[in-house]
């Protein structure tokens, strides 16, 4: 029922979510430590900052990271200087776009399973000789554990389902940046409607499949 | 003989809203000590800053010869590098191990050539040989407090810190653990710092008693010595009293009584299982002491002592008066009221006639 062609978008969106799904896990942990544990006056609007993608139309988002990321633009001047070239509709544009489209999907579960942890546990191992950053990862991590699977989940998920910001950065590259979602539209477009509906029923199943994983796992609230 | 290291010396200044503490404190570092006084009075703060939990932006921290904090040179021990055990109000074991791995977390971290304490040791003298397997949520409070305090004895302390312990658990829970404590008090050679407001348990387990009001220290001193200032404004009611350290002297089977004797005379007190010679300390409540200016006859009261009133001082009730009696070398306090100390005429220096109505048995 899938052509060769859905399956190469099946195959990219995967990678790109995995992807960025991985480079969110590495920079939302200090991120969301950061946000739970500090008094800052800058917390308020560090908070707004990393929220801003939920509310934030995903076009709008994608045209100011197109700019950003354009040829006139800071990082896109960066990457020219390090001869990497321009990212805009490129694989790895969508990684870096998707990872700000993502970021609270994922900072936000582990910055509550930080602030949930409170000061005693941490307390608690410093008197049992542990370093700060040992706590982190024999204390802190295993106690969060619920915010991180919830984190990866929802940022995956999230990642692949994006649309807008995908338009807007990467266009509509095969094998390079023709995601489901886009394939779906393309389907659609051009009226191929069993077409669409494979790719579409596929994602339905899978996105059942993710929050039937994540509930059985995370049982919220019931513990033994 | 103590060597002169065997000290804690603190000195510290600290300011939070609505919170200050000034103290400068030298305590044994040998036995029990407990940090007394109301909520707010301080006391769990100093055990803080002894933990490096707490860090005064002014102050000095020596235990036993080794110095943990010196804010003049910029100096402090983080906790982890501190040799403490920990006990918080709540047990705070990780939720995510098994009692097991509780007890092992702080010992693991501890250089092998540090270890004084096994796990076996500690496992045992805390009773919890069978909970090993348990996750901390189905533990009881007073089995979680024991895992906790065995958790703290793993890491090999060269001094234990116990912040309020049974404060968060019911009246039987807390005869659960007292024996524990107790055990603690006679088989471990460290010092031990506890935090308390709770009278009975300072009689109790303490040999020294620090008592704070305010962020600053009333009093500092030994228990026995302490308990008998009758000038400090500590309003401790109707647990007021002095605590002996005693001797088990003699059983007399017949009236099911056995004489205790400390420095200064004897008691008779109601028979446990107790073996003769026996060290054994023994608590007398001001209000279970009568004063007589004569040796009472034909009286039920059995214990009966000369003595000496060595001051005077006005009770929280303005009808009361608490009269410090010194026999032998004990002190005695007595609860009287004011219009029988006026009717005896006592004035400091008198002799009088000591009527002890109860005695408690504390350990």
């Amino acid at each position: 029922m899938l052509e060769p062609a859905d399956w190469t978008a099946i195959w990219l969106t995967l990678r790109l979510a995995t992807i960025t799904t991985l480079i969110l896990l590495l920079l939302g942990t200090p991120v969301a430590w950061w946000l739970a544990r500090t008094r800052s006056r800058w917390k308020g609007p560090l908070v707004a900052l990393v929220a801003l993608p939920i509310v934030l139309p995903p076009t709008v988002l994608g045209f100011y990271l197109l700019l950003f990321m354009g040829p006139e633009g800071p990082l896109g001047q960066l990457t020219r200087f390090l001869g990497l070239g321009l990212l805009p509709f490129t694989f790895w544009g969508l990684v870096v776009a998707s990872s700000f489209y993502s970021l609270p999907f994922v900072v936000q579960p582990i910055q509550n399973a930080f602030e949930a942890i409170g000061e005693r546990p941490l307390e608690a191992a410093a008197t049992l000789r542990a370093s700060p950053l040992d706590t982190f990862f024999s204390v802190v991590v295993p106690l969060a554990r619920p915010g991180y699977l919830t984190a990866t989940v929802m940022g995956f998920a999230h990642t692949i389902g994006e649309f807008g910001v995908v338009l807007m950065i990467g266009g509509n590259i095969p094998g390079q940046t023709r995601v489901v979602s886009v394939q779906i539209f393309d389907h659609v477009e051009s009226m191929a409607y069993p077409q669409a509906h494979g790719l579409a029923a596929s994602m339905v199943v899978f996105a059942f499949l993710v929050l039937l994983v994540l509930y059985t796992l995370n049982p919220t609230g019931r513990r033994p | 003989m103590t060597p002169p290291t065997q000290t804690i010396h603190l000195r510290s200044q600290l300011a939070h809203p609505g919170f200050a503490l000034d103290i400068d404190l030298d305590i044994p570092g040998r036995g029990v000590t407990a940090l007394f006084g109301p909520s707010g009075s301080g006391k769990t703060t100093v055990l803080r800053i002894v933990a490096g939990l707490e860090r005064s932006s002014s102050g000095f921290l020596c235990v036993n010869g080794t110095v943990w904090q010196d804010a003049a040179r910029g100096f402090f021990l983080p906790t982890h590098r501190r040799p403490i055990g920990y006990v918080f109000q709540e047990s705070s074991l990780f939720v995510h191990l098994d009692v097991y791995h509780n007890l092992a977390y702080g010992m693991q971290r501890v250089p092998q050539a540090k270890r004084h304490v096994s796990l076996e040791d500690a496992i045992a003298l805390l009773g919890i040989e069978h909970l090993l397997t348990r996750k901390p949520a189905t533990l009881s409070g007073g089995e979680r407090q024991r895992v906790a305090i065995a958790r703290a004895l793993a890491v090999s302390p060269t001094i234990l810190l116990l912040d309020e312990p049974l404060a968060s658990l019911d009246l039987t829970r807390k005869q659960e653990i007292l024996p524990y404590l107790e055990r603690l008090h006679r088989e471990l050679a460290i010092p031990i710092l506890y935090v308390s407001h709770d009278p009975d348990e300072v009689a109790r387990l303490a040999d020294h008693l620090v008592v704070l009001q305010k962020g600053r220290v009333l009093a500092n001193g030994p228990l026995h010595e302490t308990l008998a200032r009758i000038d400090l404004p500590i309003p401790l009611g109707e647990e007021t009293g002095v605590v002996l350290n005693a001797v088990v002297g003699i059983h007399d089977a017949a009236w099911h009584l056995f004489r205790a004797d400390f420095a200064g005379g004897s008691l008779w007190v109601r028979e446990h299982d107790l073996p003769l010679r026996q060290t054994i300390r023994v608590r007398i409540l001001a209000r279970d002491v009568s004063l007589a200016l004569e040796q009472p006859h034909h009286t039920s009261i059995l214990n009966q002592f000369p003595g000496q009133v060595m001051a005077i001082a006005q009770d929280a009730h303005p009808g009361l008066a608490l009269v410090r009696v010194q026999v032998g070398d004990s002190p005695i306090v007595a609860r009287v009221t004011q219009r029988s100390a006026a009717a005896l005429g006592l004035t400091p220096g008198q002799s009088v006639w000591v009527q002890v109505k109860s005695v408690a048995l504390m350990e």
